[in-house]
């Protein structure tokens, strides 16, 4: 039986701590999500984002730290007291049960009546699109629709927050696109919280209305998508959120905020400075798609290799200095070409630190 | 002439070029020379399984006295002899139930243990120790002046000491030893390959622990079960030092192979012996069958969450 229904107002987790033996799994974790929001938690493998999503299911005990949904305190709770909708990795469907039982299991745990549970089941597999497949075994359906029944006996019981576990990791590329739009169209339709496990931050990106990036057990970074995308708080987070190019730099002059001038692999580039920086050593991040072609373009550079991408092609090469800077360029480019490279001054932050 | 030599030479071209080479043809069915390997254990199943069991087979239908039939005639008219079967089920089908019913629940929280390969040592040792030494060990601590009795003496919880050894309770005791190592490991194998995040997940959808164990764990065992049902049975079936050393070899548990050996070894009618191996063989075989169709009634798949 579920603690609440989904009319909560607010889950807040409050410095959320677990270890394991000597591994501090998370750190000091808080966050607070609302009615309705997709929550995507990001970050590479080990950094106590799975952990922290087993700890809001119940699954692991917390070290230190509290989890409320709204004036309850849940964190002491088992999992079956919970009622959060889980969706794994592997999908963890029930093999012996039909698909329409897998997702009638919350409900019969609940000990609805029968007609109660055919019904909502018949209307879990219409979300889904499923409708036609309820009477087989998981093991004859696809890893799609699988996906999809995973889903839909998480939703079924009508959870206050839908947990998912890098869901998406076990499918095909084209699979993959078409269950995200799957995914979000779901969550809009049936207004639960989710937080959503991932380690792919197109995934995140597409998907999340906030996204919060983790990285060592401690949350780095909390931002809608579109403050991620274009300004990471710091260089690590920039790294993650496709700064191919994270470069040590020195401050050349505007030692203080907005549009200063660094020299970056033996070249002057402006940017935007988003750290205070302590000296005038500093990190440059620039993603590889804003660094181009251009015929007054400051940065000299060798081409070493262009991969074609359709529109554009990938190249990698080498500044005067040997740095190894990541591009585009709309053009083709060969191998050992030598190109200048020019970059929007707002697209280029500057983060303190050395690296 | 020139024409006719060629065409037969072509013919001759075309038909090596159609006929799939036998190797080819083989490989298609899996078969290539790593499949000789297979030989060794074959040559040892047919000379030390397949030829003992057929000899013993027409051993049986060549008795001493009387039509090919007169030993089983013999064996069922007799009740000292016929009576074997049920004194030999009597211990065997509760000892065989009791271990494989007790090893779930300790499978169960070993699984879950981080020193299991401790627990999992100690509970194997019986395996090592084998049956007559468990025996002898029984014998002195329950015998009317072993430790137990004496202890419960001193304690005061009885008065004169419990009969509990040479007699049925003795061989079910010892059967129930030296099978559980057996038994327990078999369960803990299949209870292993279930996968850990189907329990998760239906704790998330609100089933209890005992929810959980009902339907999904226990569903996904059945298969494993009867296949250790069956395993622990034929080995607790063919009981026989324990029976003599544990228990009343001429009364309570004068078990089939009991029969067997006197009429080999004390009669010296080897026809007859092989008869009593071949109803001992029928037996078992009958409660194996009886088993496996009981499962089919379950699921039978894979017992993980995942694509496989």
């Amino acid at each position: 039986m579920s603690i609440a229904g989904r009319d909560f107002r607010e889950l807040r987790l409050e410095d959320l701590n677990r270890s394991f033996g000597m591994l501090n799994a998370l750190k000091g974790v808080s966050l607070s999500v609302k009615r309705g929001e997709f929550i995507a938690l990001l970050g590479p493998s080990g950094c106590g984002k799975s952990t922290a999503l087993n700890c809001l299911a119940g699954l692991l005990t917390l070290s230190g730290g509290s989890i409320w949904l709204d004036q309850t305190r849940i964190d002491r709770l088992k999992p079956e007291e919970r009622g959060f909708g889980m969706v794994f990795q592997n999908y963890a469907l029930f093999p012996h049960m039909t698909v329409r039982r897998n997702i009638g299991f919350g409900l019969t745990m609940q000990r609805r009546p029968k007609e109660e549970i055919a019904r909502k089941v018949e209307e879990a597999l219409a979300i889904v699109r499923l409708g036609q497949q309820g009477d087989k075994l998981p093991g004859q359906l696809s890893g799609g629709q699988q996906q999809r029944v995973a889903i839909a006996r998480a939703i079924v019981i009508e959870p206050p927050l839908v947990l998912m576990d890098e869901p998406l990791s076990n499918l095909d590329a084209k699979l993959r696109l078409e269950m995200r739009s799957e995914i979000r169209r779901i969550h809009d339709l049936i207004g639960s919280a989710t937080i959503y496990v991932t380690h792919d931050q197109e995934e995140a990106l597409s998907l999340a209305d906030r996204i919060v990036v983790m990285r060592d057990g401690t949350v780095r970074q909390v931002g809608t998508p579109a403050e991620l995308y274009g300004r990471p708080a710091h260089a690590d987070v920039a790294e993650f959120m496709g700064y191919r190019n994270v470069l040590p730099a020195r401050v050349l002059d505007g030692g203080g905020s907005g549009c200063i001038q660094v020299s970056v692999g033996g070249a002057a580039l402006k940017g935007m400075a988003i750290e205070q920086r302590p000296a005038d050593q500093a990190i440059v991040a620039v993603r590889p798609d804003d660094l181009r072609p251009a015929s007054d373009g400051p940065v000299a550079a060798i081409v070493e290799s262009a991969q074609y991408h359709g529109r554009e092609f990938y190249c990698s090469g080498r500044a005067s200095d040997g740095t190894e800077l990541y591009f585009c360029s709309p053009q083709p480019v060969r191998k050992g070409e030598r190109v200048l490279l020019a970059a929007d001054p707002t697209r280029v932050l500057i983060y303190a630190g050395t690296s | 002439m020139t024409h006719t030599s060629d065409r037969l030479a072509r013919a001759t071209q075309e038909s090596t070029h159609e006929r799939t080479p036998w190797r080819v043809r083989l490989a298609l069915h899996d078969i290539d020379g790593i499949t000789l390997l297979v030989v060794p254990a074959v040559l040892f199943v047919l000379g030390l399984f397949v030829y003992p069991f057929l000899y013993g087979l027409v051993l049986s239908f060549k008795p001493r006295a009387g039509d090919f039939l007169a030993n089983y005639r013999k064996f069922f008219s007799d009740p000292f002899l016929y009576d074997t079967i049920y004194a030999t089920l009597r211990l065997a089908l509760p000892a065989t139930i009791i271990n494989v019913l007790v090893s779930i629940p300790v499978a169960l929280r070993v699984r879950k243990l981080h020193r299991r390969r401790l627990l999992t040592t100690i509970l194997v040792i019986p395996i090592t120790l084998g049956t007559v030494l468990i025996a002898e060990g029984l014998l002195n601590y329950l015998g009317p002046q072993g430790w137990l009795n004496r202890t419960l003496m001193l304690l005061g919880v009885i008065s004169a000491p419990l009969r509990l050894v040479h007699n049925y309770t003795g061989v079910m005791i010892s059967l129930i030893l030296s099978g559980f190592p057996f038994t327990f490991l078999l369960t803990l194998s299949y209870i292993t390959g279930i996968d850990a995040s189907l329990e998760q997940a239906a704790a998330t959808l609100g089933a209890t622990a005992r929810a959980r164990f009902r339907h999904i764990v226990l569903p996904l065992l059945v298969q494993g079960l009867a296949v250790n049902f069956c395993l622990s049975f034929v080995q607790t079936f063919s009981v026989f030092p324990s029976a003599v050393l544990l228990g009343a070899p001429a009364g309570d548990t004068r078990v089939i192979s009991i029969a067997a050996y006197q009429a080999a070894y004390e009669q010296y009618d080897a026809s007859m012996a092989a008869t009593i191996a071949m109803i001992m063989g029928f037996v078992q075989l009958t409660v194996v069958v009886l088993a496996l169709a009981g499962r089919n009634l379950f699921y039978r798949g894979a017992a993980g969450g995942g694509k496989g």
